[in-house]
């Protein structure tokens, strides 16, 4: 057995000049990463001179796991991955492996697809603003948006039996209709959710206090977000004018009008505002998928893929054969490789599924955008004070599921 | 919407502003080129991998100024058996392209694009750690994901999915 170096697993931060700088280490269990990020500073005095990330943490190999699974069966994995945002993981996968098959779906499986992303990415956002007010030291914040995020939990609830872990989104559709209230509790809260945000911005945007911690701090420029690979509000609090729902429309994206807001401060306040703003602009967009929301089915006619309704199921013999071929041994997918991009509430979660022609994906890969944002640490804090390292961190929002899969 | 057969030949793609831009500029870069499910890859010459990049970025048909993502597939037992996968990306075209290089079992490695775009360096740490492939001209090359003294590399398919290892 050979001997372990065990000072080698660490990152080797090398003090610049002698015995000026002290190397300290944040995390994995401090309470502002946002679950288990380990950062190593090098510090100055209150100066940042260097910091590495150090991740693998929440690793559990669920790439890996996804190549023993049925296409059908990876769905659930895809929640895990970004908790906050299990819809838009459900989103980007099954429409890569629909593209695969070159499957349509109805429309009005669209349309509730589309409006739950958008919940989702409220849900999102509003987890990030209370998190993130909490850690500068804005306190009512974080309960005022965890008291909408509960609303929207319920209806998730409502829709797939589960708070945040949904798997509703199936390949060619979604796994059953909305419940039957649901469109009115939904109704109820879009309406009087606007006032909501008016009340965050409200207690944030004109906050001395606020305003000390995130005006000017973090600062990255155009050049770095590209250079980065930053995604997401990161970038377009940079000027960086790109999203990936208005720019490659995907999932019917298309149908739907929205401004994509764009700051090129580039500080933690540019980002801040930029979610809000997404945060109205998704209302909106809920808005307009409830009232283009037509009656249908919400399965795809693809009797080989989707599983049949339960009546079928138990009256027609073929549909019961279907049934029990999918269930037993999956569908089988042609062969092929796709790469399909969607804009998470982080920034591009991009979902790259390889076939080989049988029921298994050969290979799944997930391109997080938090894996990628967490690049932006470096240009954010060095040179910077040590205490806006947390307001920097806080500020592209990451999550370290989904930077460790 | 039913599929469409894959397009492989390069006469047929040779109004690709991609495929058009390599075979003008590095003929001898590209190896082959695929069209399926409207997205297209290009096969390029692993040695040629920096240059058709830089070319690929810096040409005004092409303008893939932006890198999103760097994975890579094993295709166990077959021979070349690593693809390293680049999806870069056009804002100004809005358009994205596959380059892959093909990479032999024995001692898999590539020139880093880290030099391009320094946001890679994690990326490329990545499939170092669960592929193997090394990246030549890397800053700093070790394990991402997994404890640095982990024994193999679990995205290869020759690698169980479960048991003792």
């Amino acid at each position: 057995m050979p001997a372990i170096d065990y000072f080698r697993a660490m990152p080797v931060v090398e003090t610049v000049d002698g015995d000026r700088t002290m190397v300290l280490n944040m995390g994995p269990q401090h309470p502002s990463t946002h679950g288990v990020l380990r950062l190593l500073l090098e510090i100055d005095g209150e100066t940042v001179v260097r910091i590495r990330p150090d991740i693998g943490f929440l690793h559990t190999g669920i790439e890996k796991t996804c190549e023993a699974k049925f296409y059908q069966q990876v769905v659930p994995m895809t929640d895990r991955i970004d908790y906050l945002c299990p819809m838009t993981n459900n989103f980007a996968y099954v429409l890569a492996v629909e593209k695969l098959l070159g499957l349509e779906i109805p429309p009005r499986a669209m349309w509730i697809r589309l409006m739950l992303n958008e919940l989702t990415r409220i849900n999102s956002h509003l987890v990030w603003l209370g998190t993130h007010a909490m850690d500068i030291g804005a306190m009512t914040v974080f309960l005022y948006c965890f008291r909408e995020r509960e609303e929207i939990l319920k209806m998730f609830e409502m829709v797939a039996g589960q708070r945040m872990m949904t798997s509703y989104f199936r390949v060619g559709g979604i796994s059953m209709d909305l419940p039957l209230g649901f469109l009115d509790y939904l109704k109820n809260f879009i309406a009087y959710f606007p006032g909501r945000i008016e009340q965050y911005s409200d207690l944030l945007t004109k906050n001395p206090i606020w305003l000390g911690r995130t005006k000017g701090v973090a600062f990255i420029s155009k050049e770095d977000a590209r250079e980065l690979m930053l995604t997401g509000p990161t970038a377009r609090g940079s000027g960086v004018d790109w999203d990936l729902r208005r720019d490659m429309p995907y999932g019917g994206y298309e149908n739907l009008e929205f401004k994509v807001p764009v700051a090129t401060e580039g500080d933690v306040f540019a980002r801040y505002e930029i979610r809000v703003e997404e945060l109205r602009q998704s209302t909106s967009m809920v808005k307009q998928a409830i009232a283009n929301l037509p009656d249908g089915p919400v399965k795809a006619e693809a009797p080989k893929v989707v599983l049949p309704d339960r009546e079928k199921m138990k009256t027609q013999m073929e549909s019961l054969i279907h049934h029990f071929k999918i269930v037993t041994e999956g569908f089988t997918v042609p062969e092929g490789e796709v790469y399909m991009g969607v804009e998470s509430p982080r920034g591009e979660m991009g979902y790259y599924v390889v076939s080989d022609g049988t029921a298994k994906p050969y290979r799944v890969h997930m391109r997080s955008p938090s894996f990628g944002n967490l690049n932006a640490t470096g240009v954010m804090c060095e040179r910077n004070l040590l205490a806006d390292v947390v307001a920097a961190v806080g500020s592209i929002d990451i999550v370290l599921g989904d930077v460790d899969r | 919407m039913a599929l469409q057969p894959a397009v492989t030949d390069l006469e047929l793609l040779k109004e690709r502003p991609a495929v058009e831009c390599l075979l003008s500029q590095m003929p001898q870069a590209l190896q082959a080129a695929k069209f399926d499910r409207d997205e297209l890859t290009v096969w390029i010459d692993p040695v040629r991998l920096i240059e058709a990049l830089k070319l690929l970025r810096d040409s005004p048909t092409t303008t893939f100024e932006y890198l999103a993502d760097v994975t890579a597939v094993d295709w166990f037992p077959s021979e070349p058996r690593f693809e390293v996968v680049y999806s870069i990306l056009s804002y100004q075209r809005r358009e994205r392209l596959r380059v892959k290089v093909r990479l032999n079992s024995t001692d898999p490695c590539v020139e880093s694009v880290t030099s391009m775009w320094a946001g890679a360096s994690p990326f490329e740490r990545e499939v170092y750690d669960l592929m193997g492939i090394r990246f030549q001209g890397h800053p700093d090359l070790r394990r991402i994901l997994l404890p640095d003294d982990w024994q193999g590399h679990p995205l290869r398919k020759d690698y169980p999915v479960e048991g003792y290892r």
